[in-house]
């Protein structure tokens, strides 16, 4: 397979010497941090009033966690590390399950980003030969701008559509020729359940990659939308914390995603007693900025749950790959007292052919005890018009689940198109039982 | 000869009947037999209609999972005994019925019922053999 680089150096760094850029970066981004109101009290409280406290990466782990809820406080410059003229972008979170949060972007951070994120789209085996069609949201969401810029900067015709708007979507991707797709694994499911509707074939598209992200989802479904559109789908992980799209990537062997350490020093940890986890033990997973001066962040508790491949790529990047994200630390749904969590479910309803391209989780209370009611829509090409076919995928999707998540659910089949759609990020469970 | 019968998934969800129907009738569709098999959260209507390639296209574009089948249409005598004469030929004939229904009018002084067969075209033979009248694919339209 044809391996190429945007930036080879140091995409292909030694472990060793990338672990002294590290080092050196760190100081840089302390150096910043103690500029913020934030990090110079917190600092101050473990004995770090300057750079040269640090004298080895172990030294990082003497440093406190920064939560969301740090974030949250600091709002709106507790974490400002530059004087305002330096800014020239603010990404702020939507703040819709609290105050929000705020980052802040210096040239030099944008220049930084857009170059991480053309890594990306280089690794995946794409180039300026490409048509890219942006489906994510442009605005304070990060995923709509991040790939924008790093796209432009790779030398693709960017087509910078946003998110929504299914038909338009369809008709741009037919009469451009689109050949790589940013889009959320929910929304590119859609898009190919509204194709013969919009008379568009396989044919009329031009399709080779997609890049999947802003939501955590499956292998299965992964596998779904290549198999739907005969692509390649790369998982593409980010945060608005890290700056968004471009922290992980997969390359072209998608065996996980490198993720960039001259930029991000990238620990796993247990997520109760914060305590690091060796490869392969999945835990939250936790940043520290390298490359930014105008909002550093240090050891970020991401809520995100993953591992770390064992071993080294095929493609002879050095970055450590990081697996999909299997959770997070705040969406696992206790059952009748059985922990669960929605990626468990979706796993499931994903590998089995007959479902659609949509799935809804409700849990309801019934008397005492909790209803986890699971409602997929069936794939239209399956339907047969036999009833005993779908009392039968009923059973078998019923049976698949039991044995992976103990609890039994009420299944419901739905007719393809009538659950709600997502066009941003998904919003799959509704929970009502704290609402009785 | 065999005629084509659609079936169209439906969520139990208020309206959705009328919405296939009215769908129909907006595209000159006319619904020559209908039945609905139905279970606690969804149903199956299937409908013999007199422009089948018209109905699904007009159905499918609007969102609608609906495919097609090949189904039997029968001519039974309208009288006490008529459709067990008929039951009694596929029995004999070693013929399992998947399902039945009828139609909602009739022509004549016979009634019309429609019937799916695991191998219709065995029985479209059995049915000719013992003289029992079989509908046409045209007669669907001029019914």
């Amino acid at each position: 397979m044809e391996v190429n680089f945007w930036n080879k150096e140091l995409e292909a760094l030694d472990r060793e010497a990338l672990r002294k850029l590290q080092l050196r970066r760190l100081k840089e981004t302390i150096k910043q941090a103690l500029k913020t109101t934030f990090y110079k009290k917190r600092l101050k409280e473990v004995n770090i009033n300057s750079p040269d406290d640090i004298k080895s990466l172990e030294d990082l782990k003497n440093i406190p966690f920064t939560t969301k809820d740090d974030l949250r406080q600091c709002y709106p410059q507790g974490l400002l590390a530059v004087n305002l003229d330096e800014v020239v972008r603010i990404h702020t979170s939507s703040g819709t399950t609290g105050v929000p949060t705020v980052i802040y972007h210096t040239r030099e951070d944008i220049n930084d980003w857009t170059d991480l994120v053309a890594r990306c789209i280089v690794a995946t085996g794409a180039t300026k030969k490409d048509i890219f069609q942006n489906m994510m949201s442009y605005g304070m969401f990060t995923g709509g701008l991040g790939l924008h810029y790093g796209a432009e900067r790779v030398g693709m015709m960017v087509i910078p559509i946003g998110g929504g708007n299914t038909k338009r979507q369809i008709q741009l991707m037919k009469d451009f020729k689109t050949t790589v797709l940013h889009i959320t694994p929910s929304y590119i499911l859609h898009i190919h359940s509204r194709l013969e509707e919009c008379g568009v074939t396989l044919k009329d598209l031009s399709l080779k990659k997609a890049y999947l992200g802003a939501e955590p989802y499956s292998e299965n479904t992964r596998k779904k939308a290549e198999a739907l559109f005969g692509i390649d789908a790369y998982n593409s992980y980010g945060l608005s914390e890290m700056n968004g799209p471009g922290v992980s990537f997969e390359c072209v062997y998608k065996c996980g995603m490198h993720t960039w350490e001259d930029a991000y020093i990238l620990e796993i940890i247990n997520p109760k007693t914060g305590q690091e986890l060796g490869e392969e033990k999945e835990g939250e997973i936790v940043f520290t900025t390298l490359s930014r001066r105008a909002t550093p962040i240090l050891r970020y508790r991401t809520r995100d749950l993953a591992f770390v491949y064992k071993g080294s790529c095929k493609c002879k990047r050095t970055h450590r790959r990081l697996s999909r994200i299997t959770g997070r630390t705040d969406d696992m749904l206790i059952i009748n007292g059985v922990n669960v969590y929605p990626s468990q479910i979706e796993e499931v309803v994903m590998r089995i052919p007959e479902v659609g391209t949509n799935y809804m989780i409700h849990l309801e209370k019934d008397g005492s005890l909790d209803k986890l009611i699971v409602k997929v829509e069936i794939y239209s090409k399956m339907f047969t018009g036999d009833v005993a076919a779908l009392d039968k995928l009923k059973e078998k999707i019923k049976d698949d689940l039991r044995a992976s998540i103990i609890i039994n659910p009420v299944l419901e089949l739905h007719e393809p198109g009538s659950l709600p759609i997502f066009e941003g990020k998904a919003k799959r469970v509704v929970d009502l039982r704290t609402k009785l | 000869m065999k005629i084509t019968q659609i079936s169209v998934f439906l969520e139990n969800r208020k309206g959705r009947l009328y919405e296939v129907c009215s769908l129909l009738g907006k595209n000159k569709i006319n619904i020559r037999a209908l039945t609905i098999a139905e279970t606690p959260e969804f149903g199956i209507l299937r409908i013999v209609v007199d422009k089948p390639q018209e109905a699904i296209k007009v159905l499918k574009n609007n969102g609608f999972t609906a495919n097609l089948t090949d189904i039997v249409a029968v001519e039974v005598e309208d009288k006490p005994g008529g459709l067990a004469g008929i039951l009694k030929v596929l029995s004999i004939g070693d013929i399992n019925v998947e399902y039945m229904y009828g139609f909602l009018e009739k022509s004549s002084d016979k009634a019309l019922l429609v019937f799916r067969f695991e191998e219709p075209d065995k029985a479209i033979k059995i049915l000719r053999k013992n003289k029992v009248k079989v509908i046409n694919k045209g007669d669907i339209v001029n019914l």
